[in-house]
């Protein structure tokens, strides 16, 4: 068998495939790249070729302009390119609409790469789907045995509860923009919220999107300043992290500060952002999801990309695996 | 536990006092008999345990998780009690969750050498909200920024009462308080509160409004005292019982047993000021603030910073309640318990003669040297008021001091909380004085929150965000130097040394009097101004 090196090699831009000439994710712009999923950081524009699913391609049309890359050729789900002896096939992720693991092949040599990956269910996605591989290649962005992401069932019902006890007060919950804050809608859906949702300009167009993949979010209303008041006390508002502390917020009567996060879990952060009610739902695998995956998919090796390496190297290294921390730079933790 | 354990959570992210207040009403409401009684002692700090110590807890953590990802863990979350509620690994089969009672019992009764093991089932069993509130509630101290007060406050709430009748009651109670809520949602009569040595809730005075107050107001109906920069507190004897109470009903008595110790002269209930005394002199504030907060005090601290007790009411006078006399009444039985003391840390607050407001007006703005020139302003009180709990609007007023001003400059802004979540409402200024190369440079003196209007504070939040020039977290720093800078106003109520800030001074009630835009920062003030205030007056 091929050295797992000689399929797959961390470089600056990105992880690089040298035999199918190719970058996963790369964070700066490259004649041929695969694209994981569509947050800002591992998408990004100016690339010659991508490859990604039709999803993730229209996300990058939506937030670059249809000329976000010289080219770009959709790949479906289970659908395999080949090229220079190199298979490539993207696997649902399970982390946000249209995102995928990038599995390769050559020569009996098969490397997995997960992307940002979670492991429960999503309404707004398909399931991440464990792919049998030599090489694992995975985030760690909560890679600390701190980080067990409750039921978001429950997390969701919590929300609820406030609003219930604060009818006077505008709940308004900050979530990122692309996944998160539609999740969300689909999860308060889920648990019988069908008022109309406010929702912050910025969300539009995605959620125009989502809608057009079929992803059902229900009433949205736009939380415009036209409106008075009253009109948002005791509606619930979704938000960018960023506009609770923003000027744009004033527009609400006495808000309570929410925001959607795996981060939420340690109450330091919450405070640190004068979060008055956390919610902890994430888009990424929480610890016993990043260990279980390993001791599932029990791969030779065990490469992880970025967030907190060292914690999870040492845990598979206690399991008996091979692991190395890649310590790639440029992926943020965003959740 | 699971209510307690949510409640604890959501009390520990909420600033709003009204929020808070609906927070702890509504979970005592929802919740039975005993575990609300339970969680009503563990929130007004009357439920410590000692049954669990850090180091025990790191070692039971460290049978469970690797040694070196504990670390890692609690090197990212930073408090021991939240890192050990987040990697407790989940135990297959554990018992259900425990109610608040079950852990109360189980370690009341409990032998020492059980405790560890019991625990150990507990944290088994519950999620990660429930074994960070259990062990908040095991290492002492729930620090959810609730006070007694106000937990007392939701409970009378409960009942549509107001929270004196609970104070009134409060220390002949027991948790888990089953005969108060019974009382509150009327299945029975109010509980007794006979109990020798009880505190009574005491009366407060209203701001005056000069302006408007003095004009409809006779002189001859009110006696004039000066308000003392102390504490006030309740010092009760009663057949051998004898404690000190703050104004909240707080036992504060283990902090000062030189004073307790000196209550044997008389039976009966006192209300005065506690104020470090020398020699019949009364100290500053700051010297009080040693003793204050304290939950013992040693006989150093107490040689240095002896405390005494300036009388100015009586509410018990032997075995009679007084409480329904009126002042004058109170005020001559007062005079002949305490004229016959010999001890120094009991004297009298002198009632001050004065015919016309005008020469009280004089005498408040320019009192005389010693004690009176350190006092807070007057009080004045109706000769015919009985002793009423509460606020009752016309009796008795407070007539402070005008307040010191002083010209700063903004340093830092803070963004508030709730309503304030969008704005940076609190904020931290300088003044002046020589850095180390002989160079003018601005020292933090203090922080201040209100004092500004609504319409002031979108000025100053457009101010904070034009001329930011680095960020901390919520915290931004803004432009402030000998050219350019936004001079406040600030007016405060006293000033002490202060070894916590670097400017050597604290201030007291600093509040936004003014926004002085026309005002160059270069001539905002120096810190000798400030450090000429410290001076006794």
């Amino acid at each position: 068998m091929i050295r797992p090196e000689s399929l797959i090699c961390p470089r600056p831009a990105g992880l690089y495939c040298p035999p199918g000439d190719f970058y996963i994710d790369p964070v700066r712009p490259v004649a041929r790249a695969v694209i994981t999923h569509g947050h800002s950081d591992h998408a990004r524009a100016g690339h010659e070729s991508v490859a990604a699913t039709p999803e993730t391609l229209a996300i990058m049309a939506a937030r670059y302009g249809e000329g976000f890359a010289g080219s770009s050729r959709p790949l479906a789900y289970g659908e395999t390119i080949a090229r220079d002896g190199v298979e490539v096939t993207l696997v649902p992720a399970g982390h946000v609409l249209g995102s995928a693991q990038v599995v390769v092949r050559r020569k009996g040599l098969t490397i997995a790469v997960s992307g940002d990956y979670k492991r429960r269910r999503d309404p707004t996605c398909p399931a991440f789907e464990p792919a049998p591989c030599d090489v694992f290649i995975t985030e760690a962005t909560f890679g600390l045995p701190v980080f067990r992401h409750p039921d978001d069932g429950g997390e969701v019902r919590k929300l609820l509860r406030s609003v219930a006890q604060f009818p006077e007060r505008t709940h308004v919950v900050g979530a990122y923009a692309l996944g998160k804050a539609q999740r969300l809608i689909a999860l308060l859906r889920e648990a019988g919220w069908d008022r109309p949702i406010y929702v912050h300009g910025a969300f539009e167009r995605l959620n125009a999107l989502y809608a057009r993949f079929g992803v059902d979010l229900g009433p949205l209303a736009p939380a415009t300043s036209e409106a008075t008041r009253d009109t948002f006390a005791g509606q619930i508002v979704i938000a960018p992290p960023g506009a609770l502390a923003d000027r744009w917020a004033r527009r609400f009567a006495d808000p309570v500060s929410a925001f959607a996060s795996g981060w939420m879990r340690v109450r330091a952060r919450a405070r640190q952002r004068g979060v008055e009610l956390p919610l902890i739902i994430s888009d990424h695998a929480d610890w016993d999801e990043l260990t279980a995956t390993l001791a599932e998919l029990a791969p030779g090796e065990v490469w992880i990309t970025h967030g907190r390496e060292e914690a999870l190297a040492r845990w598979a290294e206690l399991s008996g695996l091979s692991a190395r921390a890649l310590a790639m730079v440029g992926y943020e933790e965003e959740d | 536990m699971r209510a307690f354990a949510r409640l604890l959570d959501r009390l520990s992210l909420t600033q709003g006092r009204n929020a808070k207040l609906t927070l702890v009403r509504d979970f005592l409401r929802a919740t039975p008999d005993p575990d609300r009684g339970w969680a009503l002692a563990a929130l007004t700090g009357e439920l410590s345990f000692a049954a669990a110590k850090p180091a025990a807890i790191r070692a039971a953590i460290e049978t469970r998780v690797d040694p070196l990802l504990f670390r890692w863990s609690y090197d990212f979350v930073g408090d021991l009690a939240e890192t050990v509620a987040l990697v407790w690994p989940p135990a297959p089969g554990a018992n259900r969750e425990p109610e608040l009672s079950e852990v109360v019992d189980g370690l009341r009764g409990a032998q020492r050498s059980q405790a560890p093991r019991m625990i150990e089932g507990w944290l088994d069993a519950l999620d990660a909200d429930g074994r960070w509130a259990l062990l908040k509630l095991l290492t002492g101290g729930l620090r959810v920024g609730l006070s007694s007060r106000l937990a007392k406050q939701a409970a009378a709430e409960l009942g549509g009462r107001k929270v004196a009748e609970i104070e009134e009651v409060w220390h002949a109670l027991d948790p888990p308080y089953e005969d108060l809520f019974a009382w509150l949602e009327d299945r029975a009569d109010k509980p007794s509160s006979a109990a020798p040595g009880r505190f009574r809730p005491v009366m407060l005075a209203q701001a005056l409004d000069a302006d408007v107050d003095l004009g409809r107001l006779d002189p001859g109906d009110y006696a004039a005292e000066w308000k003392w920069d102390g504490v006030r507190v309740q010092a009760v004897s009663e057949r051998g019982q004898r404690r000190l109470w703050s104004r909240t009903g707080e036992d504060v008595s283990a902090a000062f047993p030189d004073v307790v110790a000196a209550l044997d002269f008389f039976e009966g209930a006192i209300d005065g000021e506690l104020l470090v005394m020398r020699e019949g002199r009364a100290g500053p504030f700051g010297d009080l603030q040693q003793r204050l907060n304290r939950k013992t005090s040693d006989a150093r601290l107490m040689a240095a910073h002896p405390a005494g007790i300036r009388a100015y009411d009586l509410l018990v006078d032997g075995q009679e309640d007084v409480r329904h006399l009126p002042f004058r009444e109170r005020r001559a039985r007062l005079e002949a318990l305490v004229s016959d003391v010999r001890t120094p840390r009991i004297d009298l607050s002198p009632i001050l003669p004065f015919a016309t407001w005008a020469e009280l007006a004089a005498l408040r703005a320019d009192p005389p040297d010693g004690d009176p020139a350190q006092a807070e302003g007057l009080m004045l009180k109706r000769w015919d008021s009985i002793y009423e709990a509460g606020r009752p609007r016309g009796p008795w007023f407070k007539w402070k001091r005008d307040p010191r001003l002083i010209d700063a400059v903004l340093m830092y802004a803070q963004r508030g909380h709730g309503k304030r979540s969008s704005f940076y409402s609190d904020y931290t200024f300088g003044v002046w004085r020589e850095d180390e190369a002989g160079e003018p440079s601005l020292t933090p003196v203090g922080k201040a929150y209100f004092g500004f209007t609504d319409e002031e504070l979108k000025a100053l939040d457009r101010f904070v965000r034009d001329h930011t020039t680095d960020r901390f977290g919520p915290v931004r720093q803004v432009r402030a130097d000998r050219d350019f800078g936004l001079v406040l106003e600030v007016a405060f109520e006293g000033l002490q040394r202060s070894t916590r800030h670097k400017s050597g001074v604290a201030m007291r009630f600093p509040r936004i009097n003014r926004i002085r835009w026309d005002k160059p920062a270069r001539e905002a003030d120096e810190l000798a101004t400030l450090e000429a205030m410290l001076a006794p007056r």
